[in-house]
């Protein structure tokens, strides 16, 4: 664990840049961490981080199975918005743990 | 003491991580047939390079007619188990609809950890930049047509045009 600032706020993150407190978490930060991917956030992209948030609130396991089927977007165009990374780098952005789903 | 010693060891080398996966599927029981979509679809979620070469019997798990209905071999299966955790009588395994009900019941289990069935994972796959491919001569061999195979099937091709997709310096053939 270690110390990182992120949009102005120091914050408790792992090792790999996930925030520890997804309480923390607001869009300013959200649009920091996805810049230093390389994405550039929309409003589909929140709408997205907003429903991988409240399933992690809701301790329900996360797929991209799961977010193909939210009626959000599909599969194909989760990985257009977070390509290289449909949950790793969703996650990532949404201040929520990195998941450990294999599928 | 041998592992602390990779350890050290491996500290000091520069990470490649890996860039492309080459996954052979040469049998069709579900259990062969999911570890190479699980590794695939798991490789291409990692932002990893993926082929995947479907040959013999792993036809199967792309052909429309039967990747949905894959089954498990419940007569000389060791690590097969009762509900519960006893072992399996081999002699069980053998009686009329013994197979299909267990397969059935694998496939059931893995819905419930929303893993999909075989069509779907496919598309998730493909869907993430992942590419399928048939071999030729297993597809001759069954006399099998492209229409026969998942529409995630990009081509049938020969096992030399499969290596010549395996090239670069990170990349890892797996046969399943």
């Amino acid at each position: 664990m270690s110390v990182k600032t992120i949009a102005g706020l120091e914050l408790n993150v792992s090792d790999e840049g996930y925030l520890e407190d997804m309480t923390q978490w607001n869009e300013e930060i959200a649009n920091e961490i996805a810049n230093e991917i390389g994405i550039e956030l929309t409003p589909k992209h929140f709408e997205v981080l907003n429903f991988l948030r409240k399933k992690t609130e809701a301790k329900e396991p996360l797929t991209i199975r799961g977010v193909g089927k939210s009626g959000i977007v599909n599969i194909k165009e989760l990985y257009a918005l977070f390509p290289k990374g449909p949950l790793k780098f969703s996650s990532k952005i949404a201040g929520i743990p990195k998941p450990t789903s294999c599928i | 003491m041998e592992t602390k010693n990779i350890e050290e060891k491996s500290q000091t080398i520069e990470k490649k991580p890996l860039e492309k996966v080459c996954i052979i599927c040469a049998k069709g029981s579900i259990e062969d047939v999911y570890a190479t979509l699980v590794m695939a679809n798991g490789a291409v979620m990692e932002g990893i390079e993926t082929n995947v070469f479907f040959t013999f019997f792993g036809l199967d798990g792309i052909t429309k007619k039967s990747m949905n209905h894959l089954h498990t071999a419940t007569t000389g299966n060791p690590a097969m188990k009762m509900p519960g955790g006893l072992p399996f009588p081999t002699m069980l395994g053998g009686l009329p609809g013994v197979e299909s009900a267990v397969s059935g019941m694998m496939r059931k289990q893995m819905e419930e950890l929303d893993i999909p069935p075989v069509d779907e994972f496919l598309e998730m796959i493909t869907a993430g930049g992942g590419t399928i491919y048939a071999c030729k001569l297993a597809v001759d061999m069954f006399k099998l047509k492209q229409e026969d195979l998942s529409d995630e099937v990009d081509s049938i091709i020969t096992i030399g045009q499969f290596y010549e997709l395996c090239d670069g310096d990170r990349t890892q053939i797996i046969f399943t």
